[in-house]
């Protein structure tokens, strides 16, 4: 077993620099790396290509980065929850590029797996396209996606262990699925970091050989954006 | 003319027994509250889940258990959990039978906007130009004209386009129309609602044969 484990979210996050590219995990508040933001927050680190299906909202998730201005362009597919973002967005102080949801997690996954580019009929004839090459498969017309390419990826996790692999809860896998092992270098965060050999190896979700570094996150938030419940008849 | 709830009623007529179906938020998301008796559907949700159910009672949401729009949700028996690569899979690879999606305008050539309002609206597309760029089989929920009155029903798009050669069916607050070969062929009425008042709403070509029915529920 190769270990992966490091202590904490300093040590992890101990080679993170100014201007880097960083692909993020999460669907909304769902499934966000809480520990890792945080620590990006408090080490001020500016500059910040962010690639990530959603900004999070104002005061939490992304939100948290975007406030103190640390992002330079994001990279998203939905940012509507987040005021500050759209704001931000409309008055040109960051850069943004909408990316279809579909398109953004199969450039992850590209990344993932070797692919440079791929062919995705998604927004061919829209604003996504411009300056896209494009090209006709059986009567089709499709756009070349480039794989993304990154400095880091930070992932959150149900359970991982010290070998770094990782199993998801529910709808908190979404993004953090194809995004482990699409950027240079991978950090997860888990709220339960057990010793190898204590997940089963046929219900494990990303092999660990995706991560290079796993941390035990701790004080998760896990918080609901919209709490939707129905009656009691 | 419909209210939203009326236009997903209509719109779960729709529904094909063994159907997967995605739902798109807002008027979509009622559909699932008019499942037609003696028929089986399962709902995909993109951000990763098959056989989602309904709202859950209140205490037990759970906050890894969330739909596409963001709200808590429950599951069915069978339901599965998926990352997102897999999730858009389902859709790219027609795997989905059904996407029924709303829109801000639709256009004769069978062209959708229904993302960005340019300098106002601005939130991104989501998942939306993947569904309607893959999907099989669209229906689009929507009023038929905005809130200024004007017609959503056009030759050309005027806002930022979602997806272009995808509109089929079209469902509003007034009507049932089918997009054929650069036309809108004008299918059932609303209760109550003339020919004459869906054509004044409607700044496309309209295509009307013979009597239009009104829609039965």
């Amino acid at each position: 077993m190769i270990n992966k484990k490091v202590d904490n979210v300093q040590t992890a996050l101990q080679d993170v620099k100014d201007g880097m590219t960083f692909i993020v995990g999460g669907f909304g508040l769902c499934g966000i790396p809480e520990n890792i933001i945080a620590e990006l927050v408090r080490l001020n680190v500016r500059d910040i290509t962010c690639i990530s299906n959603n900004a999070g909202v104002d005061d939490f998730g992304l939100g948290l980065l975007l406030k103190q201005k640390q992002i330079k362009k994001m990279i998203a597919s939905y940012v509507g929850e987040n005021a500050e973002f759209e704001r931000q967005m409309l008055s040109g102080e960051m850069e943004v590029e909408l990316t279809p949801q579909g398109t953004l997690a199969e450039k992850c996954r590209a990344a993932q797996h070797g692919f440079p580019a791929v062919w995705v009929a998604a927004g061919y004839g829209t604003e996504v396209g411009e300056g896209k090459e494009s090209r006709e498969f059986d009567g089709k017309m499709y756009l070349l996606e480039m794989a993304y390419k990154a400095d880091f990826s930070f992932v959150k996790a149900w359970k991982g262990d010290e070998a770094g692999n990782l199993i998801f809860k529910g709808t908190a896998r979404n993004f953090n699925a194809p995004m482990a092992g699409a950027g240079k270098i991978t950090i997860a965060e888990v709220e339960e970091l057990v010793p190898a050999g204590e997940l089963d190896p046929n219900q494990i979700h990303i092999p660990g050989i995706f991560v290079q570094r796993i941390f035990q996150g701790e004080k998760y938030e896990k918080r609901i954006e919209q709490r939707t419940v129905r009656q009691r008849v | 003319m419909l209210s939203k709830e009326q236009i997903a009623q209509r719109i779960a007529k729709e529904l094909k027994d063994k159907f997967y179906v995605n739902l798109g938020i807002g008027i979509p998301t009622l559909v699932a509250n008019y499942i037609p008796q003696g028929i089986e559907v399962e709902f995909q949700s993109e951000n990763g889940i098959l056989g989602m159910g309904p709202f859950p009672f209140e205490g037990e949401e759970d906050p890894d258990l969330i739909n596409a729009g963001k709200q808590t949700i429950t599951t069915m028996p069978g339901a599965v959990f998926f990352d997102s690569a897999m999730s858009f899979g389902m859709i790219r690879g027609k795997h989905v039978d059904l996407t029924i999606l709303g829109a801000m305008e639709v256009d004769q050539n069978g062209a959708i906007a229904s993302w960005k309002i340019p300098g106002k609206l601005v939130k991104g597309m989501g998942g939306a130009m993947d569904l309607v760029a893959s999907a099989e089989n669209i229906i689009v929920a929507m009023m038929h004209t905005n809130k200024q009155g004007e017609s959503k029903v056009l030759k050309n798009c005027s806002l930022p386009l979602t997806g272009v050669n995808c509109v089929k069916k079209v469902v509003t607050n007034l009507c049932v129309m089918e997009l054929v070969d650069g036309k809108f062929h004008l299918l059932e009425r609303a209760p109550g609602i003339s020919v004459e008042e869906i054509q004044a709403a409607t700044e496309a070509d309209l295509v009307i044969e013979g009597e239009i029915p009104e829609m039965v529920f």
